[in-house]
Order: C-alpha cells, then structure tokens, then sequence
C-alpha cells in the first residue's frame, strides 16, 4: 500500500528549512499582511509553547499567562523608547524581559502552590488582570507606564546597524520590515522548540508529568513539588516575556490593552486545541488559530457574495460565528486536541473514572 | 517515534506552504483591479478601519457608514480624474478597538493598494497603525482620534479633522468655569487613552482657573455601576462633575448619579454627547452640559444629516460627520492634483481648504484641524442642544456664528436653512 | 456615617446581582466539576430578550402596572435561556463529558463566542437602554438613600437563594442532584439519570441567568451584546470566593464580592492619599500644596482589591469561604 520511498533524513529537514526560509517571500507576493501574521503566529508560539510548560506538562490551569507577556512588552517599551529617554541595545532589553518575567512567574507561583485546578485558574486570572490594570494605571501619580496611552516609538530591533523598520535590499532581493523580523523569529523560534524538546524528555519534564498526573505519588517518589512547580511557572513565564520584547519591538507601540484576558484565554485554546503537552502538536494549535481568523477575514466576503450574491451576514460577524464554532467543533471530534501526547490517552481512561 | 515526527513535521511545512498558496487566491482579485487603467471608469480604493465587533462597535459601524455615504455620493457625482471617470470603493476592515489587529487591518488595506485610508476610531489602534501607512507613503485621516500624540510623532501624512483633546477640554472647562461657577469640581473617567487624555485637559484647564479639583476616580469602559464611586464623590459635595468616556458608561452614570440625589451639574466630552444619553439616562440626562469637536449638524451638515437618514434609516451617532468629511477630504485633494497617486494629492490634501458636515477644514502643519471649532450642547427634553460654538477662544451662539461663516462658506449656509432640503440632497 | 451606609447599600445590591448569577455557576460545578464559561452569555440574552418584550409591551400601551410588564420580561427571558442553557449542555458538554478536563472550556470559549455575535445580530451593536418603567422611588435610611429597585433586587436574590435550597434539599429532584455531584455511578446505580439531572441542573442555572439578567437590565437601565463578559468574571470569581459547588458559599461570596468593591473604591484612595500621610507629604510638599492630593490606589484599582481579596482568601483556605476541603481532584 505505503509507496516506501525512503528520503534520508536530512532530505525532509532541509526541505522544510529551505520551506521556512522562503515562506516570507512567498507571502510577500500575496501580501506583506501575511508576513504580519506569520509573525504573530510565530510569537503565539512562543506564547503557547511557555503556557504550554505551565498547563499541558505541570497540569497547573493558568488564566493569568498574558501577564507575562505584558512585563516583556513594557520591559523594552521603557528601555527603548523616548518615554525614559532611554535606548538600550535589544541584546540586553530581551533577556531582561525574559528574566523579570520569569521572576513574575515565581512571585505568581509562590502564593499559589497549594491551589489546585479551579482555584488556581481564578487566581492566575486574578494575577492577569491586577498586572494589566496596573500597566493601566501607573501614569498617575507618577508617570511610570504612560497609562493607557502607552507607549509610542519604540525602538525597533537593530542589529550592526541594520534597522529592522525599513525596507533593505540584499542581492537584489527586498526584504521589508516584516519579512526581517520573520528571520529573527525564525531564529528564536528553533532556539525555543530545541529548549522545549529537550525539557519535555528531561528529569525536570518527566517530574512535571508526574505532578500532572499525581501530585502525591510524585511526592512520594521523592519529587520536590514546591520547586518544580516554581519552576514550571518562572520557565514557562520567561517565554512569555521573549515575545513579549519581540511584540514591542515588531509594533513600536504598545498599550494595556494589547494584554486583556481574552489574550490568555486564546493562549490556553491554542494549547488545549492542539494538544496539551505536546510540542508539536502545540505548535500547530498556535498555527491554527492564529491563521484561521484571517483567512476568514480574506474569504468571509468574497465567499457569501458568490454563494449568495450578496451579504448576508456582516463579514466580521459571520467571521467570529464561524471561529466559535470551529472551536466547539474542533474539541467535539478531537477532545485531546488535534496532536495528543501520547500519555494524555492513559489519562483519558482514567478520567472516566474519576468523572465520578 | 521519530520517523512519525518527521513525516508530520514535513506534513506541517507543507500545510504551511499550501496554506501561503491557498490564500493566494482571494487577494489577487482586487489587486489586479486596481492598478492597470482600463477604459472604463477607473477603480479607486479608499480604506476605512474602525471596530466593528466589541464594546464600541456601534460607534465603529457609525464611522463606516459616514464613509460609505461620501464615497456614494462621490460616485453618483460622476468625478474625473486625470481625464478617467472614477469610480471609489471602500475597502472596509475591523480592527477590533486591538492596536495588533489595527496593524494587521494596516497592512491589508497597503497590500490592497488602497490610496488613502480614513481611519481608525480609537487613538489606540491609529497610533500604531499610523506608522505602517507612514512607511507606505499614504495619507490618512482620522475622523475621531482625538489622542493629541496622534499628530506629534512627525508624520507627513497623518491628519485629523476631529479637534484634540488638548483643545476640546479646555473649551468645556472654561464654559463650564464661566456658566457654573463651581468651587470644586470631580472629575471621573473610564481610564482609556480617550477618556483620561481628555479628563486629564479638563483638570488643567480647571486648575488654572483656580478651582478646586477632587482626586481623580476612574471606571473602565465596561463599568455599569458607578454607584460607589458617585457616593464617594457625594460625600466631597462638589458643584460640578466632569466624565471623560463613551455614552455607554456615562449613561448609567448619569442615572445612578441623580439616583443617589447628587445635584451637581454634570458634563460631559464628545463620547458622550449623544442622543443616546437621554436614552440611556432618561429624565436624568436633562441638563447636561456636554461638548462635541466641531460645529453642530444643525449648522452645516443637514444635507450630511438627510442622507444619512434616508441611506441607513437610523440618525447618525457621533462621528459619521467627520469620517463623512475625511472621505470627501481625500477625493476633494485628488480631484485638485488631478491624481490619485498619494504622492502627488498629499501636497493638495496638506493645502486643502473645504467646507464639509462639520464645518470649515483646514489643516496646520501638524495635520490638525486648524482653529477648530468646538460646540457645547445641552440636553433639553430628550435632544442635545447647541448652546454656544468656541472658535478661536470665543464663545459664539448659534445665530452669530452661522451670520459670520454665512458669506465664506456656501454649503454651510444652504444648509443652515433650516429643514427643507427632502429628497434632492439624498439623492444627489 | 451616611456615605457609609450608602456604600453598604450599594455594596449588597452588586453583590446580590453576583449572587444570582454566581448560583449558576456554582449549581453546574457542584454536579458535573465544570466552570460553565458561557453562562455570562446566558444572562446577556437574558437581559436582551426581557428588554424586547419589555419594549414590545410597552409599546402596546397597555395601562398594566410597571411591576407586571418587567415580570412578563422575566416570563420571556426564562424559558429563552432555559433552552440555551439545555442546548448548551447537549452541544458543547454532554458529548465532552469525558474527555480531558479542559475540552470544554474550550467548548465553552467557543459557545460565548457564539452566543454573541447571535446576540449582535439580532439586537445590534448599540447599548440598548432599558425603559425605565419602574417608579423609582428611594426611601431615606439614616441618610443614605435606598431605592424600590434596590430593595426588589435585595430581597429577589434572597428569595431565589431560599428557594434553591429548599429545591435542592427537599425535592426528588434535588436529591437526585446532590446524589449525582457527590457519585455519578451510584446515583445511577439507585436509579438516577444522570444525564437528566445534569441536563435539568443546566436549565434551572440558565433559568436562575434569566432571572439576573433582567435584574440587571433594570437596575442599570443598560444592555449591551458584550455584557456578560464582565459580569460572568465577576460572579465566577465570586462563586469560587465562597466556595464552588457549595450554594450558600455563592450568595456569601457574591455579597463579599460586591462589599468589597464598594468599599475599597469608596474609601482606599482616601487612605493612600500621600499628601494626607505626615512625612511623605513634606516630601512631597509641592504636588500637595494648595489642596493637592497624590493618590496612590484610588477607585481606578477597584478591581485590583477585587482580586486582591480573592487571592488572600484562597491562599489561606484554598477551597474557598465554606467550600468543603477538597479532595484530590485537580
């Protein structure tokens, strides 16, 4: 049946390199738009990559992810911008970001160690939503984030001199703003998948499965939970805030409003959609849903002016009438998400029983 | 286990290449329109971003339907440019009230080689986007982005017709000064760039006349029960109270106010200078003292006014003048540089000097409105009414005004007679 | 001492509005362990239908008192919702009954989604104003004013919190309930249909949503397609303050909820007025001349000592106010 066609492996690696790297060009032909919402999808990735150590690997439900998010983006807002004056270099801002949201992810993990499930959420939501109304308010009495004006003309990424807001050729090719961010990302991107790869089959990785799965037994097999809980939060955080400085940098603008709950609440269905636990199959959650969206927006109208002549439904209505059914839909056929971890069936079997 | 994630990783590559070409389908259709001239009427593409879905979506669609009305009628009037007849199509996107969908919605209308964009709503989503339509080299205009930053960040294409919060807070605080003569005054907003970036002028303004400002209490633009806050506020028996914030939340506020026996004299910006209030607030709307950046309807738009009517069935809500204005601002500068090439109409959009719904349009070298005019309006029995116009720090009534712009401006004053124009302006 | 009692006033009349909808979520998960997400939305079109038929009465003008039209309201808005909270339960959770715990939040995000864009279809983008049909009038207690609708709210809330308990507690169905939540497998084993109970749980929650809606339709005088967002976190964490699945942990939590918000924005920012702390304020002397204030954590943080509250609780008694100790259950 199988045509057995044996590619060595390198062969498909480097496809899918060679794929990747040409995929802003591509775009570029369509649309610049679409190297904008590559770029996104990316940065989800890494959103859901980092909540995806807290809630598929630990089992921790946190609703409050997006606050790390907001400490990366306001941590090189204030560090590259003229709101301080000041202009630090990118290689010291994003690190920064990552290791004070990562210390935010301890201090929210600290109080909250003996939460488990519903209560956890409502206190990580909790967490969330004080970071951002904090964000909000900080303009008075003194003037530290700029309130919900934000902060405008943020420095964008510059490497030896190269800007990464305007448009460079380089042998004749031009590469605009979006597609160099792409590049950068693309970089941090395979720099987080290999961290993640490696963390899930690791001592520590195998020790969150195992509180996941059952927090006693891993205590008494010796497991520090206290710490390895701490840790799933300040690691998981800590990508939060690596796209959090690639978001300010990318807009050069960013405002409380960029880190509302409802930005939580699409990280966790990206996890959850494509399979909590699972790298890849987190990735493709984050693919998913940040594509699906606009797609709609491109087809919506188009698609109801050639069925039905004319509109029948207004095209950003139908387009989120149709994104909330994808989701029901979605988790009705695959409730464990489209790329399950492979523990997560024993689970499910146990799940029944415990249903009770 | 591992050929499995090799074989689906390619799979995924794939997906994600297919996917890139998938979508190359819809896009092209407009693209390959606009730019080759064929001999029929040329197609023109203008941009409008505002949200369409969320909490001010209905701001949002009032915005768009400005913008369709103007460009309906730019159709209808048969315009040649550079010797072609045109034809104008709005490109229309939701933002979301979401400064990274603004940028997303930014791009799409460049890619979809729009000639200029009105637009957006919020200063929240503009600002950010502003610099994306900078870097193409298109003009935009923004209809209600009262955000003073907007305009400060240096950009050759960036203009607004709404007036800015630096210049509406203080015409409704000095009116307030000179009318209510409060000793101390509260002043509330819903903690949004809109609504504490025009509080935050009132309190200064307020200030510099030497009265007495309560600290600051603040809502969000969700809040339904203002009921703690106004007690507190009772219990500091202020003259007068300013909200900066949308209708939505002032009236509630409004209500629950009078509810709790406040008596002081409430006022309002240009969010909240509604209609709608009485609405939402009923018999306790009366009174309210409110202001709006531009001139009344009654002094110049009827003909926006009646159109608008007759097109949507409903009355226009807050700044479908200004996007009104911002569409025929756009095709106005093109059919005076007699081309639709941002590059060559930016100049005649910079110098324009046009009469539209909201008044007399000129821009300084910001890409502000110059001297513009702001209105303070009363709610009496269910209408907000124009009390005064504020132009150049004067305070003007209705009559004077329309007596001193009669003679410069033509629209204005077929306008300004009052109620006759039926159908032939619909039409039009 | 009358703005205080006036911020109590106020405090139990949001916490009570809590309360009502806190009981809907508190009833699904004390049965089936599941946060029903979408039940904010419920209570929007609870609110929306109540206001059509309001409106459509009124319209008639009709000489019935004002009290019968808003009951006709409630009358619609209950059997609405009745069906959406059954169609809920039947599209996005039966069939997810035993699938990983978090598919149906999932499922739920979903259906909130759904529900309102449906929402904004038919009633549109405007905040509708609710008619305001009620005779409003306030009484004076010791200074503080009270309104008639205040007062309905108040004693509605705890009407219907009386009535569930003796529903829950005397009733055949009750009973069948509370055997579910606490086994689903013996309670079918005694000859209890689970999928009945959890599926009449749903519809009393939704019935219970109606009811608030419209009670907070009235008393705001406001209705909006993006209502129940804020109104669903607000009574969810009120729920999980008092304890989830423990019914009076819902009215006790939804009252805290609503005490705290009024009284922390009433009167924190008074006491992190620096200009009124002795050395600070000689520091900062300038800002603080002339009546100055510098106003650390004024009203504009009323959520954060919302929250704040919350979180205290939890880390101390993790399960809540009155909820029962947990077991392992994740």
């Amino acid at each position: 049946m199988k045509p057995y066609v044996r590619f060595p492996r390198w062969f498909g690696l480097a496809l899918i390199a060679l794929a990747l790297l040409l995929l802003p060009h591509l775009l570029t032909q369509v649309g610049t738009a679409w190297v904008r919402i590559a770029n996104f999808a990316i940065l989800f990735i890494f959103l859901s990559l980092g909540l995806n150590i807290v809630v598929g690997m630990a089992g921790l439900l946190d609703l409050g992810y997006v606050a790390f998010y907001a400490v990366g983006a306001y941590v090189w807002a204030l560090l590259a911008s003229p709101h301080f004056g000041l202009h630090m270099p990118f290689w010291a801002i994003l690190p920064l970001g990552a290791l004070l949201a990562c210390i935010a992810g301890a201090v929210l993990g600290a109080p909250t160690l003996r939460l488990r499930g519903d209560y956890l959420a409502i206190v990580t939501l909790g967490f969330g939503e004080i970071v951002r109304i904090f964000m909000n308010n900080l303009s008075s009495p003194f003037n530290i984030t700029n309130g919900p004006k934000g902060i405008t003309r943020i420095d964008g990424m510059n490497v030896a001199g190269m800007n990464f807001s305007a448009t460079d050729t380089f042998l004749g090719i031009p590469f605009s703003g979006p597609t160099k961010y792409y590049y950068v990302l693309l970089l941090l991107l395979l720099l987080v998948i290999v961290v993640n790869l490696r963390l899930q089959n690791s001592r520590i990785g195998r020790a969150w499965v195992a509180i996941r799965e059952d927090e006693l037994a891993a205590k008494a097999a010796g497991i520090n939970t206290r710490n390895v809980k701490l840790l799933a939060f300040a690691m998981g955080a800590s990508f939060g805030g690596i796209a959090g400085g690639m978001f300010a940098a990318m807009q050069g603008f960013v405002s409380p409003e960029s880190f509302v709950l409802h930005e939580s609440i699409m990280i966790l269905a990206m996890v959850v959609l494509g399979g909590m636990g699972n790298v890849w199959g987190v990735i493709a959650g984050a693919l998913l849903l940040s594509f699906v969206p606009e797609l709609l927006r491109y087809t919506v109208e188009p698609a109801q002016k050639a069925l039905f002549g004319k509109m029948l439904i207004e095209p950003e209505v139908l387009r989120m009438l149709l994104f909330g059914m994808a989701l029901v839909l979605m988790m009705r056929f695959r409730p464990a998400g489209l790329w399950p971890e492979s523990r997560h069936k024993r689970e499910m079997s146990e799940m029944k029983e415990e249903a009770a | 286990m591992r050929p499995t994630i090799k074989l689906v990783s390619v799979s995924v590559a794939a997906a994600v290449l297919m996917m890139g070409c998938g979508k190359e389908e819809p896009p092209p259709a407009p693209v390959v329109q606009a730019p080759p001239p064929p001999p029929q009427p040329m197609i023109v593409k203008i941009g409008h971003v505002a949200p369409l879905t969320g909490g001010i979506a209905h701001l949002g669609k009032d915005n768009e339907n400005g913008a369709r009305l103007a460009i309906d009628e730019a159709n209808a009037a048969g315009i040649q440019i550079g010797g072609k007849p045109v034809t104008f199509e709005i490109v229309a996107e939701d933002d979301q009230s979401d400064p990274k969908v603004g940028n997303t919605v930014a791009q799409k209308l460049v890619d979809a080689k729009v000639v200029g964009i009105v637009g957006h709503l919020n200063s929240g989503t503009t600002i950010p986007a502003s610099a994306i339509y900078n870097q193409a080299g298109l003009p935009m205009i923004s209809g209600s982005a009262t955000n003073p930053a907007l305009t400060e960040q240096g950009f050759a294409g960036v203009f607004r017709v709404v007036g800015r919060d630096d210049q509406q807070g203080p015409a409704v605080a000095n009116y307030l000064v000179a009318t209510a003569k409060p000793k101390t005054v509260a002043i509330i907003d819903d903690a949004t760039a809109y609504g504490e970036g025009l509080a935050n002028e009132v309190e200064k303004t307020l200030k510099a006349a030497g009265v007495k400002v309560l600290p600051r209490e603040k809502g969000t633009d969700k809040t339904a029960d203002w009921k703690a806050v106004l007690t507190k506020i009772k219990g500091k028996k202020p003259d007068a109270v300013f909200y900066g914030g949308m209708d939505a939340t002032g009236g509630p506020l409004l209500k629950q106010a009078r509810e709790l026996k406040i008596g002081a004299v409430f006022s309002f910006g240009d969010g909240a200078c509604t209609d709608k209030m009485a609405e939402l607030a009923g018999e306790a709307a009366e009174g309210l003292v409110c202001s709006q950046a531009g001139i009344p309807v009654q002094a110049a738009g009827a003909k926006f006014v009646e159109g608008y009517k007759a097109k949507y069935n409903i009355d226009p809500i807050l700044y479908a003048p200004f996007t009104y204005d911002s569409v025929k601002l756009l095709i106005a500068a093109m059919q005076k540089a007699d081309s639709i090439d941002p590059a060559a109409y930016l100049p005649a959009l910079k110098a324009i000097d046009y009469t539209g719904a909201s008044g007399n349009i000129q821009f300084d070298e910001k890409g502000d409105r110059k001297d513009a005019e702001m209105t303070i309006f009363t709610l009496t029995a269910g209408k907000i009414t124009p009390l005064a116009i504020i132009k150049g720090g004067k305070s003007l009534t209705l009559d004077e005004y329309a007596a001193l712009s009669a003679p410069a401006a033509p629209e204005a004053a077929t306008a300004a007679e009052p109620a006759k124009p039926a159908e032939a302006p619909a039409k039009q | 001492m009358d703005i205080f009692l006036q911020q109590i006033i106020n405090g139990l009349t949001t916490g009570s509005v809590y309360a009502i909808v806190a009981l809907g979520y508190t009833m699904v998960y004390g049965v089936i362990q599941l946060i029903n997400f979408a039940h904010g939305e419920v209570v929007m079109i609870g609110a929306m239908t109540a206001f059509t038929v309001i409106m459509a009465v009124v319209g008639l003008g009709l000489p019935l008192p004002p009290a019968l039209i808003v009951l006709l309201g409630v009358l619609a808005a209950i059997p609405v919702c009745m069906a959406i909270g059954y169609t809920l339960e039947r599209v996005a959770y039966r069939p997810l009954r035993h699938a990983p715990r978090l598919a149906p939040l999932i499922t739920a995000i979903g259906m909130s989604i759904i529900l309102q864009h449906v929402a904004l279809l038919i009633w549109g983008r405007d905040p509708r104003a609710f008619p305001q049909i009620m005779e409003n009038t306030s009484f004076a207690i010791g200074g503080a004013a009270i309104s008639s609708v205040q007062i309905a709210i108040i004693s509605m809330s705890v009407i219907l919190m009386a009535a569930l308990t003796w529903f829950v507690y005397r009733t055949r169905f009750g009973i069948a309930m509370r055997a579910t939540a606490e086994n689903v497998h013996v309670a079918g084993l005694m000859g209890i249909d689970a999928n009945r109970v959890i599926a009449g749980t749903f519809i009393i929650a939704a019935g219970l949503g109606a009811v608030a809606g419209v009670m907070v339709g009235t008393y705001y005088g406001i209705a909006h397609y993006t209502m129940g967002f804020i109104l669903g976190l607000k009574a969810f964490s009120a729920a999980v303050l008092g304890g989830i699945g423990n019914l009076a942990g819902a009215m006790l939590g939804g009252l805290l909820l609503g005490l705290v918000e009024a009284l922390g924005a009433g009167y924190i920012g008074d006491f992190t007025d620096l200009c009124r702390w002795p050395v600070v304020s000689g520091m900062l002397s300038e800002r603080c001349a002339d009546g100055g204030h510098v106003v650390l954590f004024g009203s504009n943080y009323q959520d954060v000592f919302a929250f704040a509250v919350l979180i205290l609780v939890l880390v101390f008694r993790p399960s809540g106010l009155l909820g029962e100790r947990v077991s392992e259950r994740a």
